[in-house]
């Protein structure tokens, strides 16, 4: 990780740091976790990396992107803490920087958020067909085309593709990105 | 009992049926609705992984236009990932006067303005505590009572927030399930997470969590559910599962209202069980 990209993290998750400040590294959250078995680095030992500016190990596992909002860790944490908001900070962080390891992640969040951005609601066919291009592997639609074609076949998807639209909320999105520069 | 009523975007399209049931169950219940006029996307976990204003911002369109409606102060949502939200957002500018002031500049774009004086309320919150539960009682009939329904409840309707269930021990769907006759299935699983959108972006840890569900519901009728992603978890993925770990997890999920409906003498078209992804026909055949 180069200097840059190190300071711009440290930076982006200032706030993240400040919310588990007062962390008494109980391990509460690594043991209400639901997707612990499958994190390279425990929710407990993360805090504590976060805390003592480890941007390296944290950024270079995927512990924070296995979080699946389940806010268990929120519930029970004897501080109070709010870790899954603190979670999603170091999501936006490692998409804001366009981190290469959570790409897929990323990708599929940006393009859920553009089909939004232009017709206000989301688009399920659209929006996935955004994501396959953005991925740019020609084998991943195959993974879903079993569930597209069973929803087409019920008419609870419609085919559209990524074109054209002035867009419903562009004004909004767009003020948004000015505010948080 | 007025609400205005707040669908989100799964409730148009991939769970088209929470939508119909919810509209039928409530009006059978003598609840009126009336759509949020021009409503859009709450963000889903979408927004919140990419910027915090704009986890907050989209929300707030859409408490302000129920605000600008002048009708219920009490917003019906039945998607609880889009109850959250909502429910954040609620909860927030009341403590934070200079988010609210933020999310107020950006909703200027719109001439929209976010004063505070809505209430979030879960479809479930509603139907426990509001809705008389006499109502299901009376239009219940015999053959619900062969029934071993296991209530799911997911997370986002129980947590972090701690309104009208137990977060640790959720047990508000018991009440309603017992009035139509039939008998809760005993299980933990039923405040668990389904993996939410883990099964498609890290597929290996979304699957492990919805298969635990899965074969902890063995030996139930059906699973109910209250949230469109934990329904399209539990019933798209039973096939994959159950190849995966040799085992026959194929179990009939439907949402809540569909199965209060059917139990309220409602048929099996009009709370459209045919849009359901799971195989239902074991269940119908017992309580039809």
């Amino acid at each position: 990780m180069g200097q840059t990209t190190n300071d711009r993290l440290l930076a982006m998750t200032e706030t993240a740091k400040e919310m588990v400040g007062t962390c008494i590294q109980c391990g509460t959250c690594t043991a209400s976790c639901p997707n612990t078995e499958f994190m390279d680095i425990t929710p407990r030992h993360m805090w504590r990396l976060l805390l003592t500016d480890h941007m390296d190990a944290i950024f270079s596992s995927k512990s924070f992107i296995m979080c699946s909002s389940c806010y268990y860790c929120t519930l029970r944490c004897p501080r109070g803490l709010e870790l899954t908001a603190a979670m999603s900070l170091l999501k936006q962080a490692a998409s804001k920087l366009e981190l290469k390891q959570f790409r897929r992640s990323s990708l599929f969040y940006k393009s859920f958020l553009d089909s939004v951005k232009k017709h206000g609601r989301v688009k399920e066919m659209e929006f996935m067909t955004q994501y396959f291009m953005a991925m740019k592997n020609p084998v991943l639609p195959f993974a879903y085309a079993v569930l597209g074609l069973k929803l087409l076949s019920k008419g609870k998807v419609h085919p559209e593709f990524p074109f054209g639209s002035k867009g419903k909320l562009t004004a909004l999105f767009n003020k948004v990105a000015e505010l948080e520069g | 009992m007025n609400y205005l009523y707040y669908p989100g975007c799964s409730l148009e399209g991939t769970s088209a049926e929470y939508d119909i049931s919810t509209r039928l169950l409530m009006a059978a219940a003598g609840v009126q609705l009336e759509e949020i006029e021009d409503w859009s996307c709450c963000g889903a976990t979408a927004a919140e992984s990419q910027s915090h204003l704009l986890s907050y911002v989209l929300p707030a369109r859409n408490l302000a236009l129920a605000e600008k409606m002048n009708r219920s102060k009490e917003i019906l949502v039945p998607c609880s990932a889009c109850y959250l939200n909502l429910k954040k957002t609620e909860a927030i500018i009341k403590k934070d006067k200079p988010l609210l002031k933020k999310i107020n500049t950006v909703l200027a774009e719109e001439d929209l303005v976010l004063k505070g004086e809505m209430k979030v309320r879960h479809l479930l919150d509603v139907l426990s505590n509001d809705v008389d539960i006499e109502k299901i009682k009376a239009g219940s009939h015999h053959k619900m009572k062969d029934l071993v329904v296991a209530p799911y409840y997911g997370c986002q309707c129980l947590r972090p927030f701690k309104i009208f269930d137990d977060p640790e021990d959720p047990h508000s769907m018991d009440a309603l399930i017992q009035a139509t006759g039939a008998s809760v299935f005993d299980w933990d699983m039923g405040g668990q997470c389904c993996g939410a959108s883990n099964t498609s972006t890290k597929p290996e840890a979304g699957m492990a969590l919805v298969g635990n569900i899965l074969k902890a519901a063995h030996g139930a009728d059906a699973i109910l559910t209250v949230c469109p992603m934990c329904q399209m978890n539990l019933e798209s993925n039973q096939k994959k599962i159950s190849h995966k770990e040799g085992l026959d997890l194929d179990i009939p999920v439907l949402f809540l209202p569909q199965f209060l409906g059917l139990a309220m003498g409602k048929t099996l078209t009009d709370v459209r069980l045919d849009l359901n992804l799971s195989n239902t026909r074991a269940f119908t055949e017992k309580a039809i």
